[in-house]
């Protein structure tokens, strides 16, 4: 709905002051042990967790089945994309439009510009780490104004953004840019948030030890604070690839040279271009899916923690 | 240490200015442009920019277009975030009714929506809708209803479109569902239990009450989401046919880089800005003090 951000409309109350990362929220107490014969519906109840077990399956292969759909479809010859009636499995499977992505088409280039794209937005992981230290750490004039703009910016929409943030990189002539299109996300009031939230737990100590050992603001910061973060920069670095990735307003405003379309733009060109050839389609969107499933599937920890650090407290 | 007194700026320094580069500068850069005629023109040189007050906020009240996004904008929030609070809450408080690895397994299904680049989602979408050859009018033929224009039919087309946006919405609101589910202390339902009641008798007295905040969070959201919703109609449809899924976001869009009207489409985005803004404050006066546990 929103754009392809990972929802950047944090919370629009005031969270309080938790500390939402350290213990993370996601994982389970351990399950209670069972109520000894506490009513006689005990084992209608189980009866009803394997029923209602057996719908949550079919409510997941029907939302999984359009992705299933895709890869099936991306290894059918056209013949048999567009044929009617339609069948699930492909009769005579082929790589061919993945290689016809790659070669007849640009898609190496966009796989490379989304790739830079991606590797530009972890300057900003850094960036926000950063700020998220001094905000933590640091008492310094001027904190609680710069906090609060912090917290203002994650409520404004990016429809209202869109047309001049386009004038302002404009001005800078950094639209038709690989950077243009990273700058306007590279930097979210709802990362910088999560770093604070996250250091301030660092005991204060051990930075002041780091300190009396003659180490510097910087090196302390890259050799204890940094490495002592790693659970919110995992979730940090995930989120941003993701949102990296899959992401399309920017890319499509700010890029006007074919040569620097990044995966999405391209995939949404194959859209207008190519309303005939199913197969090819699929094809490329499984090149855009399947890698965010891939990371999906390893790092689902993360992911799964870092939505819920976006909805609550 | 004087070099202490410093250290916190430069820590700050690179996120803050970008920040308030993209952030809030573009604010005042749309209140400011909303009231001049800024065009391609303008683009090219700022010299050609004049200041034209309110000319564009009076346009944009007598644009039949205008209203016609403005009126589809209210149609899909109607339908689609009483859609996505109420799917995504029941479908968390199944998924949270066992730890059984079947079921935490089932979890990860509803989320994949949630992680997926949008146009690559659009294509598929675009591909099952298709009239003549998408697998869901082959799935009416089998019971002997004649093709749908999926996205081609005015009235049709916003709900395939919402649709869409409704299978992808929900992922994201069962995690923070989850996650809130998990902070429903478990002395409150075993002690409702050895009371007596069934467990859809705890879900609606205990655990629902507990969830206030989650559902509050989650509907100004999605109410937000909504407002801006863009993607979808977007890749699906290009808020066509006629106009009929052009939302404010898509109004907008076409308004500032299709027709470079920058001056016009500004205008446009703060109108949308105060409507957000409204709605949301409106929700936070509304909302009753929490229940604490």
């Amino acid at each position: 709905m929103s754009s392809t951000d990972v929802r950047p409309t944090a919370s629009p109350v005031p969270v309080p002051e938790s500390d939402p990362a350290s213990d993370a929220p996601i994982r389970r107490m351990p399950p209670a042990p069972p109520l000894r014969a506490t009513r006689p519906g005990r084992r209608s109840g189980r009866r009803l967790t394997i029923a209602v077990g057996a719908a949550l399956a079919v409510g997941a292969l029907i939302t999984a089945f359009p992705f299933v759909w895709m890869l099936f479809s991306s290894v059918k010859p056209q013949s048999e994309s567009i044929d009617y009636p339609p069948k699930l499995l492909p009769q005579e499977p082929t790589f061919e439009y993945y290689v016809r992505l790659f070669t007849e088409l640009d898609f190496g280039r966009y796989l490379v510009n989304t790739l830079i794209v991606v590797a530009i937005g972890a300057v900003g992981l850094l960036f926000m780490a950063m700020a998220g230290f001094a905000f933590a750490k640091y008492d310094f004039r001027g904190k609680g104004g710069l906090f609060f703009l912090v917290i203002a910016t994650m409520m404004i929409p990016v429809q209202v953004t869109m047309i001049p943030t386009y004038l302002i990189l404009n001005g800078f002539k950094l639209t038709n840019t690989l950077v243009g299109i990273a700058l306007p996300t590279l930097v979210s009031g709802f990362g910088i948030f999560l770093f604070r939230q996250f250091m301030v737990t660092i005991p204060t100590e051990m930075l002041e030890a780091a300190r009396i050992d003659g180490a510097g603001e910087i090196r302390t910061f890259l050799t204890i604070v940094l490495p002592m973060s790693k659970p919110i920069l995992a979730v940090q670095a995930v989120l941003t690839f993701i949102a990296g990735w899959n992401s399309f307003l920017w890319p499509l405003i700010i890029a006007s040279d074919q040569k620097l379309y990044t995966l999405s733009v391209g995939l949404a060109l194959l859209n207008q271009q190519l309303a005939v050839n199913p197969s090819l389609q699929m094809a490329a969107a499984s090149v855009m899916v399947v890698p965010i499933l891939i990371v999906f599937i390893v790092f689902q920890r993360h992911v799964v923690q870092g939505f819920a650090l976006s909805g609550l407290k | 240490m004087r070099t202490a007194k410093l250290t916190p700026y430069a820590f700050v320094t690179p996120a803050m200015v970008l920040l308030i580069a993209f952030g809030v500068l573009p604010l005042i850069v749309a209140l400011a442009v909303s009231f001049t005629d800024m065009d391609i023109s303008g683009l090219a040189n700022w010299s050609n920019v004049e200041f034209a007050g309110l000319d564009n906020y009076e346009r944009l009240v007598a644009d039949p277009d205008f209203w016609q996004a403005f009126g589809n904008t209210v149609f899909f929030a109607v339908i689609g975030v009483p859609t996505v609070v109420l799917v995504s809450l029941g479908v968390a408080l199944l998924l949270a009714r066992s730890e059984a690895p079947f079921y935490r397994a089932l979890r990860s299904f509803y989320f994949i929506p949630a992680i997926t680049g949008i146009v690559a989602i659009s294509l598929v979408w675009g591909y099952l809708y298709n009239t003549q050859f998408g697998l869901f009018n082959w799935l009416l033929s089998l019971v002997g209803v004649p093709p749908v224009q999926w996205l081609s039919d005015p009235l049709l087309a916003k709900f395939s479109v919402a649709f869409v946006a409704i299978w992808r919405g929900t992922g994201l609101n069962i995690i923070i569902f989850l996650a809130a589910l998990q902070g429903v202390p478990k002395e409150y339902t075993e002690a409702a239990a050895l009371d007596g009641a069934g467990s859809w008798r705890t879900t609606r007295s205990i655990v629902i009450p507990l969830l206030r905040f989650a559902i509050f969070f989650v509907t100004v959201t999605t109410i937000i989401a909504w407002l801006q919703f863009f993607d979808e109609p977007f890749v699906l449809t290009d808020g066509g046919p006629l106009g009929a899924t052009t939302s404010m976001s898509i109004f907008l869009y076409k308004e500032g880089f299709r027709l470079n009207q920058f001056g016009y489409a500004s205008a446009g985005s703060v109108v949308l800005f105060v409507i957000i803004a409204l709605v949301t404050m409106l929700q936070l006066r509304l909302r009753r003090p929490d229940v604490e546990y």
